[in-house]
């Protein structure tokens, strides 16, 4: 019986730390997908961050300061993004795509200049890194706690607040909110920086947390999957959160279920589990999650008429 | 313009007679690292040492190119070869095929590809033998492990990383023949080779499951499993370099693959004259694989551990003990 209880323990804590940075993400870019800024850049956002942190803290000593890094660094792509497509009207797929391309690109060659280890940062101490709180064995550092605290903050913001109502309804009619007497730029400007806040917290999770060091292209597509994982939850907080959960526990499973005996199936070949998270999400996304309709203006550049 | 022409003449034949006698001592060595990139702490930083060896000991300079994807590998063999570097050493076997297409392009250069076989007349093919290495770190590991349960976590599932893991099994129950072993590949793609987030999530995983020793055949990989260790109290096991002094006190020990030696040798024969073409294989008899023990290991191995081990050594070498080779029938049995 100790053997189960323990075994869902610590299932359940591998779920939560592997689904830790999707659900910052997840949070992140539905502040600017709500708001009509589509992110492709979540990924670019999350590598730079991780990379700030991680040189930071190996620099100062401070994983608190390497936050803060990872956070201004973060904020920075979030408004080059801001810059491009609310300011400027470009495209957002684009410009969000140049941001990861420009992320991948510069964290190496930056990393190779200041610490000549190939693009890799130096190895963390544990001082230098946001350790477990409460069990050691669990991983629960403070950005665990964070992810699952933002999930019912971001729904009580985007439903509840005077700002998530303008935030939505820009997102739907940018022409409504603008007659109303109220900015557009500067409404998704803040959706924007709030993506760019949750998604630094996320790539100091992934460098100072749950590793010790930054390498190269260590986002490994999680800015990706939190983008599904929004599709998924149909732009609604609580929902995208189930969605990221799914995707962690698929990754734990896969990860322990590798070389074990299955009654009837004797040793589950690696190839199938590796593809199981994949497989699962064809299924779901065929089956079960109906249709995801995106926010109206989503996408769209907002154009004053002249 | 005819009195010109006997000078010009005499100067052109002095150049030509003069470029061979050049050609004999000075060389221009190049390499060509592999993804991992060359400050890996493990494969690619192994053969960068062997070459700052050869750097220091013979004042030559070095070319070297880090390529950020595996569509490079061609560009830069073919690059080097237009240049006139030579030898070029290719580290790892995802360079084997882009190699041999640009080794048939420049025969009179000469290549060394680490880790892979090339048969071309101008390429030389250094192999080692990791699953005799693997053994014997194996062996320290069932000496060693308090739980009976002992991990592997592998990078690209090929069957090279297989061969490790083979040999570390089979090490394992030569020393304890109840012992278990729980095996985890990263991925299937060169990405598994640059994932310490996912290395060290599965070594947790196995640290879970009661393993209390974890070895790491995974590149940069490695650094997340050897972390993972560290954190949860666990022993780790490093590879191709000596990983020991990553985390001293908690590293068991690395199993060593001298790939330094690989790259240094190719040189120093380019520069000797000797160069020769056709495959190395390099395993505990030839000195090409070993196992580390140094300062930050010593009080983790007791003697008796020692003694054990370099029994082990000394019978494969002689040939009483054949650690079997995964990639002789693609099967560990």
């Amino acid at each position: 019986m100790d053997d189960v209880l323990s075994f869902v323990f610590l299932m359940f804590a591998a779920t939560l730390r592997v689904a830790t940075p999707l659900v910052l993400c997840a949070m992140g870019g539905l502040f600017s997908e709500k708001s009509g800024i589509v992110d492709v850049g979540l990924e670019g956002k999350m590598l730079m961050a991780a990379f700030f942190a991680a040189a930071t803290a190996a620099v100062t000593g401070s994983a608190w300061l390497g936050v803060a890094a990872a956070i201004v660094a973060a904020e920075a792509m979030a408004l080059l993004h801001g810059f491009a497509c609310i300011t400027w009207r470009g495209n957002q797929v684009v410009s969000g795509v140049a941001i990861n391309i420009l992320a991948a690109g510069l964290t190496v060659v930056l990393g190779a200049a200041w610490f000549a280890r190939g693009g890799q940062t130096p190895a963390l101490e544990s001082e230098q890194r946001l350790m477990p709180l409460f069990f050691p064995r669990a991983g629960d550092s403070i950005p665990v706690y964070v992810a699952l605290a933002s999930v019912p903050l971001t729904w009580w913001i985007i439903e509840r607040t005077r700002f998530g109502l303008r935030l939505r309804a820009v997102g739907e009619m940018p022409l409504a909110v603008d007659a109303a007497g109220i900015s557009v730029a500067w409404l998704r400007y803040r959706a924007v920086l709030l993506c760019g806040l949750f998604a630094g917290l996320a790539g100091a999770y992934l460098s100072i947390a749950q590793n010790a060091g930054f390498s190269r292209d260590m986002t490994a597509g999680q800015g990706f999957i939190a983008l599904a994982a929004i599709i998924f939850g149909k732009w609604r907080p609580f929902p995208a959160f189930g969605a990221c959960l799914i995707f962690g526990l698929l990754d734990a499973v896969a990860i322990r279920l590798q070389g074990v005996e299955m009654p009837g199936m004797g040793e589950v070949p690696v190839q199938l589990i590796q593809a199981l998270p994949y497989l699962l999400t064809m299924f779901l996304l065929a089956g079960f999650i109906g249709r995801a309709v995106a926010p109206k203006a989503a996408g769209v550049p907002y154009e004053k008429e002249h | 313009m005819n009195r010109w022409i006997g000078p010009l003449v005499a100067l052109f034949a002095a150049c030509a007679l003069a470029a061979p006698a050049v050609a004999q001592t000075a060389i221009k060595p190049a390499i060509v690292y592999s993804t991992g990139g060359k400050f890996d702490k493990s494969f690619n930083e192994g053969v960068s040492q062997g070459s700052e060896k050869f750097k220091k000991e013979t004042g030559t300079a070095v070319a070297e190119f880090e390529p950020t994807n595996e569509t490079q590998f061609e560009q830069a063999h073919r690059r080097f070869a237009q240049r006139g570097q030579d030898p070029i050493v290719a580290v790892g076997f995802s360079q084997g095929v882009a190699l041999e297409k640009v080794a048939k392009e420049f025969p009179n250069i000469h290549f060394t590809i680490i880790d892979s076989v090339v048969d071309l007349p101008n390429v030389q093919s250094v192999v080692f033998k990791e699953h005799e290495g693997s053994f014997l770190v194996g062996v320290l590991a069932a000496l060693a492990s308090k739980s009976g349960k002992i991990g592997f976590v592998g990078g690209m599932d090929i069957p090279l990383i297989r061969r490790f893991q083979c040999g570390f099994e089979q090490g394992i129950k030569y020393a304890n023949p109840s012992a278990e072993l729980i095996s985890n590949m990263t991925g299937t793609t060169p990405a598994a080779w640059n994932d310490p987030g996912r290395g060290a999530e599965l070594a947790k995983g196995q640290f879970d499951r009661g393993v209390d020793i974890v070895y790491a055949a995974a590149g940069s990989t490695g650094i997340g499993v050897l972390q993972a260790a560290k954190d949860r109290g666990k022993l780790g096991i490093g590879v191709d370099s000596n990983q020991n002094y990553l985390h001293p006190g908690t590293m068991l020990t690395s199993m060593l693959k001298r790939v330094d030696l690989a790259a240094y040798n190719s040189f120093k024969a380019a520069q000797a004259g000797t160069w020769k073409g056709g495959t190395q294989v390099l395993g505990l008899k030839e000195g090409g694989v070993d196992w580390a023990l140094d300062k930050d290991n010593e009080k983790l191995i007791t003697p008796e551990m020692k003694a054990k081990v370099e029994a082990a050594k000394a019978d494969i070498v002689s040939g009483k003990i054949v650690v079997h080779d995964y990639m002789s029938n693609n099967s560990c049995k």
